[in-house]
């Protein structure tokens, strides 16, 4: 297995010290299969000891090691060094405040992934020693959805995100959706009145790089637009007195 | 909360945009047969202005006009955002009256064919 030389530009902010995010320099010997993140952890384990960033998996599945790559948002654990230059820039995740080098701080998305009540919310009493029955095609209708990791590079690269923090974004709506879709739920009235509300999903102007990021195929930019004619449906029917879709 | 008013204008904008989708293809391949005289037989203005005569007619051409024009006027606020101009108020009042009067033009000329 042959090794190269990778250049590694990592920004680094300790908010204790430093005035402003700089960046460090660290020459890597990467092996040819190595992802990103080994090389992280090479830094960190042989280089520089102080070098603060998240991980946990290492094989797509924890959606910790979320950050920018040579300005693009994806999980490192996931980007692979042969498909890279000699030179490669390692940023926080875009749109979020840096909590310490390649930390952020992910207490917005946290509060809004609880806002959008991503249970089942039913309105009568559990059947009677029995589950909730689906079918395949029933569950097919949003297993998509249910891939997501919170990774939440649809955040660091939505545009409408970065302009607008209190805009719900991609995931947390993705994820509502996945409720909404859900046979045994009977939220989705209710769900809408807050993802449908000023912040929500007609803030989102389908520009679709929240779908092209994401590293699970979740494609939440479709989700989004499916809520927008869910909720434009559920304005006229609350205005009109129709009762809502609780199915 | 409640769900915002931006779906109505939303509402319009997808209406709209599913409908220009079927009808603007068309469109181009009539100019084209037209361009080339090729008039479809039942396109001749005499056919034509019968149809927009009647009230069925009216009403056809009246969504049509009504869905492409708020489509184009949500769709040019969206682009506009998308340039960077952020006085998305301004901008949303202004495209949304030129569509207002462009609905109102529409419903107007059309009553007064006959």
């Amino acid at each position: 297995m042959g090794t190269r030389q990778l250049e590694l530009e990592v920004m680094r902010y300790d908010p204790e010290k430093d005035e402003a995010p700089h960046f460090q320099t660290y020459s890597v010997p990467c092996n040819e299969d190595w992802v990103i993140l080994d090389a992280i952890n090479y830094v960190k384990d042989n280089i520089d000891t102080t070098l603060a960033y998240r991980w946990s998996c290492h094989m797509m599945v924890c959606g910790s090691c979320g950050m920018m790559v040579n300005g693009e948002p994806v999980l490192t654990c996931k980007t692979f060094v042969r498909d890279l230059p000699d030179k490669v820039r390692i940023e926080p995740l875009e749109n979020f405040p840096i909590e310490r080098d390649l930390v952020v701080v992910l207490d917005d998305v946290m509060q809004k992934l609880h806002q959008v009540q991503p249970y089942i919310v039913r309105k009568d009493d559990p059947p009677e020693d029995a589950e909730y029955k689906q079918t395949r095609g029933q569950l097919m209708k949003f297993k998509q959805l249910t891939m997501c990791i919170n990774c939440m590079c649809c955040y660091a690269a939505c545009p409408q995100y970065g302009l607008n923090k209190d805009f719900i974004g991609p995931a947390a709506l993705a994820l509502a959706h996945r409720y909404n879709l859900d046979n045994r739920d009977q939220g989705k009235s209710d769900r809408l009145d807050i993802l449908a509300d000023h912040n929500g999903v007609w803030e989102c102007s389908f520009v679709g790089a929240c779908s092209e990021v994401c590293p699970k195929h979740v494609d939440p930019a479709a989700a989004i637009q499916q809520m927008k004619v869910d909720g434009a449906v559920e304005f006229w029917k609350q205005r009109l007195g129709i009762p809502g879709d609780k199915s | 909360m409640a769900i915002a008013k931006k779906a109505i204008v939303w509402g319009l904008f997808a209406a709209g945009g599913t409908l220009t989708s079927f009808i603007l293809p068309a469109l181009i391949g009539l100019f084209l047969l037209v361009a080339t005289g090729n008039v479809p037989e039942n396109l001749q203005f005499e056919q034509f202005h019968a149809f927009a005569a009647s009230w069925l007619g009216k009403a056809c051409l009246f969504v049509v006009l009504f869905l492409s024009v708020w489509h184009a006027a949500h769709r040019l606020r969206v682009v506009v955002h998308d340039f960077g101009i952020r006085k998305d108020a301004l901008v949303a009042n202004a495209v949304y009256t030129v569509a207002a009067v462009g609905t109102v033009l529409a419903a107007f000329y059309l009553l007064a064919i006959s």
